[in-house]
């Protein structure tokens, strides 16, 4: 297992390089300017400027060369440095975002928390959902409670985030009374600082609506995956020969199917994560997260190049990984997968 | 007892002293929303409106212009005009006098060195400075003492109010940003986030592309001002959210450019939490002819440039009969309601520049039909596109991808085929359309479509530089990378003539019947340009906001500082 980790972790460079490549091929390629949003009143000499200073002027492969070893040589010094107080990044050239002239990776780590917090509890949320209904779905199935779930996954799946959570802010923010305890903000402060119960509150008050539309997606998804998986398992053999030994019948569904059912499941949450740290582009804007999902949409709106190679880029490496920690966790939870 | 009484007296006293001294920060919190955030806090390295208006909050320029394009001095003492001495007679100079005893918010004082720094700041060659053009023509500027500064030209300007005055050209403090001059401009992350400034707002913390949280400047001036103590200033989002927020949630007390249509606009305004407010500036929406063939048969160089004239459009006839088509009430109605309103005019404001022509307002197919029939445009072969030579009358109409821009392309669509004219429609991503990029087919200087349509406007109250966009070879062409602003490649000898004429002209009235005989001679009298709907702004603020002024002329939040809480 250790050796196919390391020869895959080997593999996954070349890979990673050559999605580098790609991205930043399809950035060139790809029409637009990063002056499109400058207003016409600003003269195109000017306009120019602009772009000679945001080194736009240089050969795409300096270009490309540059950014290579902005995040690969220089970011990390500068994590190196505000892990451990060196200076080993001083006066170099980080990776700046056209729109802000600010380190790219400062933004990232600003944007992680509210993501990982709406983002993250809205899928944990969601696996805590999904399991029990996937797991009774299957064990009756066909009943109604199975015949409702399938219909509200139906639901959750099919119908866009954007229609639910606008439909959620026109029942909760702007129907109800400001007073009342279901009114709910629709727009979400990034600027709390959870320090006491009040400001706790709070917060768990402006997540409700966000984490709600989310979840509903992220259950409808898994309980599926969760019912087809126990269903598989249900009929095995072993099941006939535990139940034939007398075991009892909880003890047969929530420990001999469960456990065998939850192995694909659990592949399939892990391939789930790197969603997470992408955002929620269309729910983190119905309600204003402004998360890593707002930077990445915004910064293509805005032709911020360096921005979205980067974000792209880390996304591509987080995919990479939980593939990795997939199929780890497929050879862990199953005895029977030896890759080597 | 007695001692008592004194110091009940006393304590009352101290009491009463902060209310008396009414009271900066006492209405607590606003929130400000703007749908499109904020990427940095120095409107030197950004254009972007969103950009200018939001650091227009912290930093402030010597002079602003008021919700009537007037110009009112803010950290200058007055404005500098020949009459007062402060513009030299032969328009060469301006001399600016800032007001005595100026703090910066960290409490070090404003003197003209800060602001001979800032010219500097945005004239480095190397900076990329997105104002630059505000600064065209300045020779020297230079500290004359503490207070004064003299702003010297290389020719007279008639006026001499592009630098440091409006939203776009705000007084950086040097100390602050001395290291961060031509290449560094980039590198100067803290200072373009954390600006210090005069206005009546700092920055406590800023989060890119998200949101600004202020507190009041201690420094401020006006000891009374601002009445909030603290700002949030929220970005992100799109129009419709932000107008919700302050409409019907009521989370929020000002939304920002609420480009909506009508009919969503008046929806939300029944919510009852606040109003609307809308304001008129230079934005015109109009369509744009081609006079040079855009004909993909030709070779690129000669494609879209004035070697090859327009097959069609160059009949003057055939340009009036397509504006006498449109009916431009109906395209306000369809596309923005209280926010627009038919113009005829390509400088629509201020008013001693407009001219007063509205000849095009009312629709008139007959006579259209007339005029084209007239140009030898008729329908032989009975399909019923009008043809002549055996060339059709068919157009090819784009426009950037944007809901409204679609509805009017439909609406004139329409309007010309009742008249006999075919039209194809098109629509480009905004960024590719307005991006500029000399390699793609798809930009609005390219021109490669018979007409086009989008909205522009001018900075500040003067239509000079505007109206020059129009001179003889300031078309976009192979040779300049396709950059030029004669988008029309219009080219009139006399035009340029007067153009000279009004380059010289320091007196105000001379001036705008100048402005005006330039607008008409791209409009009522060629048709060059066609202009549509003169766009306003609409904002929103909560009932309970008080001393909004909608200000289209400048940043829309030039008087934050008047802004107060109205107590119910």
């Amino acid at each position: 297992m250790l050796t196919f980790t390391i020869r895959r972790l080997i593999i996954a460079v070349p890979t990673l390089l050559f999605i580098a490549v790609v991205i930043f091929g399809l950035l060139q390629l790809a029409p637009g300017d990063p002056m499109a949003q400058v207003p016409l009143t600003v003269p195109p000499e000017v306009k120019e400027r602009m772009r000679e200073a945001l080194g736009l002027g240089e050969p795409i492969h300096v270009q490309f060369w540059k950014w290579i070893v902005q995040f690969f040589w220089i970011e990390p010094q500068v994590f190196i440095d505000n892990v451990f107080g060196t200076h080993l990044a001083d006066g170099k050239l980080r990776v700046l975002s056209w729109q802000t002239r600010s380190p790219v990776m400062d933004i990232v780590v600003q944007r992680m928390p509210q993501t990982l917090w709406v983002v993250g509890m809205s899928y944990l949320v969601g696996i805590l959902i999904a399991l029990p209904i996937g797991i009774y779905s299957a064990y009756r199935q066909y009943s109604i409670f199975d015949q409702l779930g399938t219909f509200i996954a139906m639901i959750g799946f099919s119908v866009p985030t954007f229609f639910t959570g606008v439909l959620l802010i026109v029942i909760f923010s702007v129907n109800m009374d400001r007073d009342s305890f279901w009114w709910f903000p629709s727009i979400y402060d990034t600027t709390l600082q959870v320090t006491d119960w009040a400001s706790f509150g709070q917060q768990i008050r402006q997540m409700a609506m966000p984490v709600t539309v989310l979840a509903l997606y992220n259950a409808a998804q898994i309980s599926r995956f969760m019912r087809a998986s126990m269903l598989d398992n249900l009929n095995q053999d072993y099941v006939r020969t535990a139940r034939a030994k007398g075991v009892g019948e909880r003890a047969v569904v929530m420990v001999h199917v469960l456990r065998n059912s939850l192995i694909p499941v659990v592949t399939v949450i892990a391939l789930g994560v790197p969603q997470v740290f992408g955002g929620a582009i269309i729910t983190e804007q119905v309600f204003k997260v402004n998360g890593l999902g707002q930077l990445l949409i915004g910064a293509i709106e805005a032709n911020d190049l360096p921005m979205v190679q980067t974000l792209t880029f880390i996304f591509a490496v987080l995919i990479v990984l939980f593939n990795l920690i997939a199929d780890v966790l497929y050879g862990i939870l199953d005895p029977r997968i030896r890759y080597d | 007892m007695k001692l008592k009484t004194i110091l009940l007296g006393a304590a009352a006293a101290f009491a009463m002293a902060p209310a008396a001294m009414a009271e900066r920060g006492a209405d607590g919190h606003v929130n400000v929303i703007y749908w499109q955030a904020p990427s940095i806090l120095n409107p030197y390295l950004s254009g972007g409106t969103k950009d200018i208006e939001s650091s227009s909050i912290i930093l402030e320029p010597l002079g602003r212009y008021d919700p009537d394009g007037n110009l009112v001095p803010f950290l200058a003492t007055e404005i500098p005009t020949v009459e007062n001495g402060g513009v030299s007679e032969d328009l060469t100079s301006i001399t600016w006098k800032i007001k005595p005893d100026l703090l910066w918010s960290d409490g070090t004082p404003l003197t003209s060195e800060d602001v001979v720094f800032t010219a500097e700041y945005c004239m480095d060659p190397q900076g990329g400075c997105a104002q630059l053009s505000k600064f065209n023509g300045i020779k020297t500027v230079e500290a004359v003492d503490d207070l004064t500064v003299k702003v010297t030209f290389a020719t007279p300007q008639p006026n001499p109010y592009g630098a440091f005055m409006g939203g776009q050209s705000p007084i950086l403090q040097k100390a602050q940003f001395k290291d961060c001059t031509g290449g560094r401009a980039a590198e100067c992350t803290e200072a373009n986030f954390n600006p210090i400034g005069t206005g009546p707002f700092v920055v406590d913390e800023f989060k890119p592309n998200d949101v600004i949280s202020l507190s009041a400047n201690p420094n401020y001036r006006d000891a009374a001002k601002p009445a909030f103590a603290t700002m949030t200033f929220k970005g992100g989002g799109d129009a419709t959210a932000a107008g919700r927020a302050v409409l019907e949630t009521g989370e929020f007390d000002y939304a920002w450019n609420l480009q909506l249509a009508p009919e969503v606009l008046e929806q939300m305004a029944q919510g009852g939490k606040g109003e609307t407010v809308a304001a008129f500036g230079t934005l015109v929406e109009r369509i744009e002819m081609n006079l040079t063939d855009p004909s993909p048969d030709l070779p690129p160089e000669t494609r879209a440039t004035v070697d090859a004239p327009h097959p069609i459009l160059s009949d003057l006839n055939v340009r009036k009969a397509l504006s006498m088509a449109i009916d431009r009430e109906i395209l306000v109605e369809i596309g923005y309601g209280q926010a627009g309103r038919p113009t005829c005019n390509l400088v629509p404001a201020p008013e001693m520049y407009a001219s007063p022509n509205k000849e095009c307002i009312p629709q008139d197919i007959e006579g259209a039909k007339a005029l084209l029939d007239e140009a030898g445009w008729t329908d032989t072969d009975g399909d019923g596109i009008r043809d002549k030579d055996g060339k059709k009358l068919s157009l090819l109409f784009q426009s950037s991808t944007n809901a409204v821009r679609q509805n009017f392309q439909d609406a004139i669509k329409a309007w010309w085929g009742e008249i006999g004219v075919e039209t194809e429609l098109r629509n480009v991503s905004a960024s590719v359309f307005f991006g500029g990029d000399p390699g793609s087919p798809d930009t609005f200087q390219k021109f490669y479509a018979d007409v086009e349509m989008y909205a522009n406007n001018f900075d500040g109250t003067d239509p000079q530089a505007y109206l020059a966009q129009y001179r003889c070879g300031n078309e976009p062409k192979p040779s300049s990378q396709w950059q030029g602003e004669n988008i029309n490649r219009f080219c009139d000898p006399a035009y340029d003539a007067m153009l000279d004429e009004l380059a010289k002209t320091g007196e105000l009235d001379k001036r705008g019947e100048i402005a005006k005989k330039l607008n008409e001679m791209l409009t009522k009298d060629t048709y060059t340009i066609v202009p549509l709907v003169d766009r306003g702004r609409v904002s929103a603020h909560s009932n309970t906001l008080g001393g909004v002024a909608l200000n289209t002329w400048d940043s829309e939040l030039w008087n934050v500082a008047d802004w107060y809480r109205i107590k119910e």
